[in-house]
């Protein structure tokens, strides 16, 4: 009697849910139709993996919001170039990945976002190669992303360049002595920077005098790792993390008296967003950053109003870099001059070709815009920016 | 023709032929399906992943099924297989460039890698019994994940350089990281494919089919209904016991080297709970000690996520519920009594053909 009314109630559970979705699915087909009509088959048909769900999610669904931001604005201008994005999670798994790319692929997509995480862009690099599918990625940083194919092209700087220009930046500013370094042992993002990091502080006569690390799942507590830059003495940690541990570990230096400077990179980017983080702690933390949401030209004003309107939210710079990779998209496919009822093959083909020869200019680059190298790099540079009473400050 | 009615009533001869039956049935669709190009790119992409589940699944079972122990650090074993694997798919790179060879190559070092972790670890842990094994397995697991996640292993015209903790050795021109500390693997040939997978799924059924209905596996699971009872009557239960643990562990790394071959990058933290408890799900799922039920289960719940990609972010919420409904099922009377009114009409028709043999 027990068994058939617990069945009978998750039955209506599932009843439940489905009625629920149904609506939803229904409904979001009917958006999807309207892009359709609007576009009516002369739509460019982009496709990305992300994380949308997981601990990574919060990158994922600003890429998403990103792009559809951008494609939306794209089609409302109502030029030759119209856009539909398609997103699928990979839930920052590379297994889950090539089932996401794969899922994209039987949607037919024409130009591929690539995947918003490192691991599961190396882990489609070669499916994209393999099928022939133009890809720009906005934030997937590792080098392994580029490396070994032809079709991938990046929009973020990657993770070397970030450790170099980190180490330039401390050294050439005189901004510390003594270094101590947190970082996230298990991490691409994380080690990526911190090897090239420590090569050029090798260079440059810096003195690293702790290395510390964590790990997935032990993140919240750092005492160990502060105490032990502090009792190496360091006046200065470089934080080559996301802004969520990073969040904890200046909170957590706050409570032990420990004041160094603090220096983080482009993950660092979005602390100040953090919930229940005192802005204040973030006082002085100094981070490289392709993107500042506070800046006044016009582009960067207009990007944010409309992304604080419709998603609530401020963006980050991981928005961004999707934002520009779609405009980037328009401009390469204008000055190709393709239509969207080429193949895949094709698109990809004038792509390689279009985007070494193009310069950009977009929310993410400096005033000489944004070029790429044949093998897919992007030549930007990070800025340096100094948080001043809540607010980034650039820092030269 | 009389033989086989003979083998197909019997509950171990019905079991075999299921699951063979099963496998062989999928593979054979599946292929003819493929070969109209019927078969969308996301399910091509999961055939492979289906396999090695499979592979996972049957090899748990053997511990958690048949011998009764509680293993929580499975997925560890697949760590194991895939990463010894790969490295002897890159050493036999240019030695062996037939790659269907350099598979089986490969996945052969990985089951062996597999097995002697399986020695180290079942040696002194299966001393222990109950929730204690469930414990120590759990943290193998990790250990596994963290060893791998501070070993450099490359490869270069001198042979294999191994580092740990730091990469302590620099690579010659030409040379290659193999497995790189946190980084993982990355740039691995991806040679498995969905026959190599079949075939691989094909012999672990067998072995451990056979190993069921052997000598050694009856002694086996009296060893799981009760030890003392099997004490008494002379079986070693250490023995048997490491050897069911040894086994499945050499499955779960063959396994392993099968899923790690099949993509470009891996990374250790890929191997963890989370995945030990999926495998310890699909187990449950099938039906403790039931090898076919661990194989649909495997299959099932692998696809199942994939196909909810319609419903969005729903998928997460229905999958959850339909595992529950499906445990429900699994344990409710309505299969029992759909079990038992099919038992009542196969044994109707066999006294009926035993008359009219009569």
């Amino acid at each position: 009697m027990k068994k058939s009314l617990s069945m009978l109630l998750a039955g209506a559970m599932l009843v439940s849910v489905l009625a629920g979705c149904g609506g939803n699915t229904s409904s979001s087909s009917e958006t999807g139709s309207t892009d359709e009509s609007t576009a009516s088959g002369t739509a460019f048909k982009v496709g990305g993996t992300a994380p949308l769900t997981g601990t990574a999610a919060i990158y994922g669904n600003a890429v998403k919001n990103g792009a559809e931001l951008a494609a939306e604005e794209i089609n409302a201008e109502g030029g030759d170039i119209q856009f539909e994005v398609v997103f699928e999670d990979d839930e920052n798994n590379t297994e889950k990945a090539v089932s996401a790319y794969n899922a994209l692929k039987d949607e037919g997509i024409q130009l591929s976002l690539g995947a918003v995480t490192s691991k599961p862009g190396e882990a489609i690099a070669p499916l994209l190669e393999e099928d022939h599918i133009f890809a720009l990625t906005p934030s997937a940083s590792s080098p392994a992303n580029i490396e070994n194919n032809d079709v991938v092209f990046q929009m973020c700087f990657s993770d070397p360049n970030q450790g170099l220009a980190s180490a330039d930046y401390i050294a050439d500013q005189q901004l510390g002595t003594k270094i101590g370094i947190i970082y996230k042992s298990d991490d691409v993002y994380s080690t990526g920077i911190l090897e090239q990091f420590k090569a050029e502080a090798q260079t440059k006569g810096l003195e690293i005098v702790a290395e510390e690390s964590f790990m997935d799942g032990m993140d919240t507590d750092f005492s160990v790792q502060l105490n032990a830059c502090k009792s190496a003495g360091a006046d200065l940690l470089f934080l080559p993390i996301y802004y969520t541990p990073a969040s904890l570990i200046l909170t957590q230096a706050n409570q032990m008296g420990y004041a160094p400077k603090f220096f983080g990179v482009d993950g660092m980017d979005g602390i100040l967003t953090v919930e229940n983080f005192d802005t204040a702690l973030a006082e002085g933390v100094m981070l490289l950053t392709p993107f500042n949401a506070d800046a006044t030209d016009e582009a960067t004003v207009n990007f944010v109003t409309k992304y604080e309107e419709k998603y609530d939210e401020t963006p980050n710079q991981f928005a961004a870099d999707a934002y520009d990779c779609m405009y980037a998209y328009k401009l390469a496919l204008e000055t190709a001059g393709c239509t969207p009822d080429m193949s895949a093959s094709d698109l990809c083909d004038a792509m390689i070709e279009t985007f070494p020869t193009i310069t950009f200019t977009g929310l993410t680059g400096d005033g000489a815009g944004i070029t790429w190298d044949s093998d897919g790099a992007v030549s930007k540079s990070p800025k340096g920016m100094i948080i001043e009473n809540g607010a980034y400050v650039g820092m030269d | 023709m009389q033989k086989l009615k003979k083998y197909a009533a019997s509950k171990a001869g019905r079991d075999t032929l299921i699951s063979f039956g099963i496998v062989i049935i999928a593979f054979a669709v599946m292929q003819v399906l493929r070969s109209f190009g019927m078969v969308s790119s996301l399910l091509e992409s999961l055939l492979v992943p289906i396999c090695a589940y499979v592979v996972m699944a049957v090899s748990l079972n053997l511990t958690v099924g048949i011998l009764g122990e509680l293993s929580l650090g499975h997925a560890g074993f697949m760590s194991v297989g895939a990463f010894s694997g790969i490295v002897a798919a890159t050493c036999l790179n240019d030695l062996v460039p037939f790659a269907p060879l350099r598979l089986a190559l490969a996945i052969v070092v990985g089951g062996i890698c597999a097995a002697i972790a399986g020695v180290i670890i079942g040696v002194p842990v299966l001393r222990l019994k109950g929730d204690y094994l469930a414990i120590v397995t759990l943290a193998f697991g990790e250990i596994i994940k963290n060893i791998v996640n501070v070993l450099y292993i490359g490869l270069d015209s001198a042979g294999l350089h191994f580092g740990l903790l730091q990469q302590g050795f620099t690579l010659e021109e030409g040379g290659e990281m193999i497995i790189n500390g946190p980084m993982g693997v990355s740039g691995v040939s991806r040679i498995s494919t969905f026959t190599s997978g079949f075939v691989l799924v094909l012999i672990t059924l067998f072995l451990v089919l056979n190993l069921i209905n052997s000598r050694s596996g009856r002694a086996i699971m009296a060893v799981r209904d009760n030890k003392i009872a099997a004490d008494s009557i002379g079986i070693s239960t250490t023995s048997y016991k490491l050897m069911a643990f040894v086994i499945s562990a050499a499955f779960a790394g063959m396994a392993g080297t099968l899923y790690g071959l099949n993509y470009t990058t891996v990374t250790a933290t890929k191997f963890d709970f989370n995945t030990s408890i999926l495998i310890l799900v699909f187990v449950v799922l099938g039906g403790l000690g039931n090898i076919w039920g661990s194989i649909i289960a495997a299959a099932l719940l692998t696809v199942l996520p994939e196909v909810l990609r319609e419903v969005g972010d729903f998928r997460m919420l229905i999958y959850a519920i339909l595992l529950i409904v499906m445990m429900l099922f699994n344990n409710s009377s309505l299969k029992a009594r759909i079990l038992e009114k099919r038992g009542m009409k196969q044994m109707e028709k066999a006294e009926r053909s035993g008359k009219e043999g009569a």
